[in-house]
């Protein structure tokens, strides 16, 4: 396990927020996975030899969670919103075109590596639909035209993973 | 702008020109007077101007806030926790991320109230997975708050300490139900715990007392605090107090979040006047009116209420005022405040498979009913979507639906079968004759499924 020491130094700092350290179990899967970019089998032993648990009690969260992810995802990880209000607004078809722009399923990351596409459920944003999240950034109201530009947007050179 | 109509509390200074989620122009608008008027008095206080502003849950439930604050045990000698319900994931729902967002001392200054109240000492904001902004926006806002002595030790000078922190979920709806949240804060998976034994009032996180409370709750909170139980109560309708945070979504010509007095306006007004009807050529067919787990209502049917008092009355849905005693009257709950709108073009099996798609993938699969009766509402309405649609369909689903609702762990199973039940019971002719009327639908190209 190689993680970075401000990552380390958090987790030092968010195990004191928890009188039980099992508490820390979620805040360590989520600042090991922002560091290595996925949950490895030896991060989840790294985690329960920290937390003084079992790596069944670690991996179990991993299966459960739908963050979690035990391979590593694109550079930019896209999450088309699924659930009723936005399929009402059209997001089927903008996950569709997405899919398309991208030749990746849903669930799939592009064989260029470039992006993961996931259609996921409600994002409480169901006013402004259809809604797209990239990485930490919402779009709303995201049509057939507005995906092509935000995918164009995507393809442009530059388009690294987001600090 | 607000609409007229509305009644601005929570909200007054969301989507304001220049109004910012800092601690200075917190500060500006009166932030944390009302902090500071509470810890000048008794705990106790406190929690008798919440009885009496009659603030119930916006969670969901609905439960009376200062009942919940009642029960709480205080004898054990154990920690009293405060959990902040900010999971926000029922399908329709979406105020709470902009009172996160844009006015995080709010909540802030209404857990702090909360705390004092009840002599918690700590408080966790669990905050839903996806909203990775909201998390860092909330611990900015605790780390200021914490500069100027209104969160941690010694807060406002006085000799009491109370530590807020965030903790993020990780994308499973279930989290939101109070015991799984617990659950999910012990760092297990969030499988609800059963009660008896697991109120959380007496066996909570950690096993000792616990008071769970939705974001917007705690934010009414602090407007108690402010302006005395007795004149909260007399914003909205008895037993419907305060005001509520609506959020509007589907087909309609403006969806978005209203916050109007508790049944001070009817669904028609709500839609109709601040919402600007429907889109143009179309009718409104149905609405679910307080989040997806809510028994969807049909535009035509008459509803015969005979209220407390022995009164009655008639309504259609475009009459029934906004509040929970009102809705759960016609048979559906006020639920999250999550109105989500259908008209005339929509396919109610598509819309119905829609949502059974997210239950099925939601259960948290303790219960066999749940989990297996939630696939198969799923299956049964994707089956028929995707042209092998029986006559029979109909009463399968309500089948299922029947065997799941009051045989599980947790009210996810009502959640997941209320949908199908009312949908069914609603809209019978269209799933009856959906093979037909798919074929005679004009194509929109929409897809829901
Ligand atoms: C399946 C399910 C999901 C729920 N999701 C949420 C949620 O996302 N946010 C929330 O505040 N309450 C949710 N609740 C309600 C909580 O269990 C709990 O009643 C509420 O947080 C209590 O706060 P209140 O009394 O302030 O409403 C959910 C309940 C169930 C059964
Ligand atoms: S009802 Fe469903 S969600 Fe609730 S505990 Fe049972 S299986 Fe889990
Ligand atoms: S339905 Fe898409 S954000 Fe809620």
């Amino acid at each position: 396990m190689n993680l970075k020491p401000e990552t380390l130094q958090k987790i030092d700092e968010v195990i004191t927020h928890y009188p039980v350290k099992r508490s820390a179990a979620l805040p360590l899967l989520h600042l090991v996975q922002e560091d290595q970019g996925h949950v490895s089998p030896a991060a989840i032993e790294w985690i329960a030899g920290k937390l003084e648990l079992q790596p069944i009690n670690v991996y179990e969260l991993v299966t459960f969670y739908p963050m979690f992810r035990q391979q590593p995802a694109g550079r930019r990880h896209i999450k088309v919103c699924r659930t009723l209000s936005c399929a009402l607004a059209g997001s089927h078809q903008v996950c569709a075109e997405l899919e398309r722009q991208f030749d990746c399923h849903t669930g799939e990351t592009s064989a260029d590596g470039a992006v993961t596409i996931e259609f996921v459920e409600c994002l409480a944003s169901c006013g402004s639909g259809p809604v797209v999240m990239i990485d930490e950034e919402l779009h709303e109201q995201v049509d057939v035209a507005k995906a092509r530009t935000l995918a164009a947007q995507l393809k442009q050179p530059a388009a690294g993973r987001q600090p | 702008m607000p609409h007229p109509a509305e009644r601005r509390l929570i909200f007054r200074h969301i989507d304001e020109p220049g109004y910012t989620a800092d601690l200075p122009c917190y500060l500006r608008h009166g932030g944390y007077e009302a902090l500071k008027k509470a810890v000048a008095r008794k705990p106790e206080e406190l929690v008798d101007e919440v009885k009496k502003s009659g603030l119930r849950g916006r969670g969901g439930a609905g439960f009376p806030c200062g009942v919940k604050w009642t029960l709480v045990d205080r004898r054990s000698g154990k920690p009293i926790y405060l959990i902040v319900n900010a999971d926000e994931s029922e399908p329709g729902t979406f105020k709470d991320r902009h009172i996160i967002h844009q006015d995080p001392h709010q909540l802030i200054e209404g857990i702090m109230i909360a705390c004092w109240a009840n002599q918690v000492k700590q408080a966790y904001i669990y905050i839903r997975g996806e909203f990775p902004k909201g998390a860092r926006i909330l611990e900015q806002a605790i780390a200021e708050a914490r500069a100027q002595r209104l969160v941690g030790p010694g807060i406002l000078g006085t000799g009491y300490s109370c530590e807020i922190y965030v903790h993020r979920g990780a994308g499973a709806y279930i989290c939101g139900e109070e015991t799984g949240l617990i659950e999910s804060l012990e760092g297990k998976r969030p499988y609800p715990r059963i009660k008896p034994p697991y109120f959380p009032a007496v066996l909570g996180l950690y096993q000792c007392p616990t008071i769970v409370n939705n974001v917007e709750t705690l934010c009414h909170v602090r407007h108690i605090a402010e302006m005395g139980g007795e004149a909260f109560a007399r914003i909205g309708t008895p037993n419907n107090t305060g005001t509520r945070l609506l959020c509007v979504s589907g087909q309609v010509q403006r969806p978005g979040y209203y916050e109007v007095e508790s049944g001070r306006i009817t669904m028609g007004q709500l839609l109709h006047d601040l919402c600007g009807g429907p889109r143009p050529g179309r009718t409104f067919k149905a609405v679910i009116p307080g989040g997806s787990s809510s028994k969807i209502l049909r535009f035509g049917e008459r509803f015969k209420i005979k209220r407390k008092d022995g009164t009655t009355a008639d309504w259609g849905v475009e009459d029934i005022p906004m509040d929970f005693d009102s809705l759960a009257a016609c048979g559906s709950m006020g639920g999250s405040g999550g109105v989500i709108v259908l008209d005339d073009s929509a396919d109610m099996v598509a819309a119905l498979a829609n949502l059974n798609a997210f239950y099925a993938h939601e259960s948290c699969g303790q219960c066999t009913p749940c989990r297996e009766g939630s696939l198969w509402m799923k299956k049964i309405t994707a089956r028929m979507v995707h042209g092998d649609a029986r006559p029979g369909d109909g009463e399968l689903l309500k089948n299922v639906a029947d065997q799941i609702a009051g045989r599980t762990v947790c009210p996810f199973g009502e959640a997941c079968a209320w949908p199908t039940q009312s949908f069914v019971l609603k809209f019978g002719e269209e799933f009856k004759n959906y093979a037909e009327t798919k074929k005679a639908r004009p194509a929109d190209g929409l897809e829901l499924i």
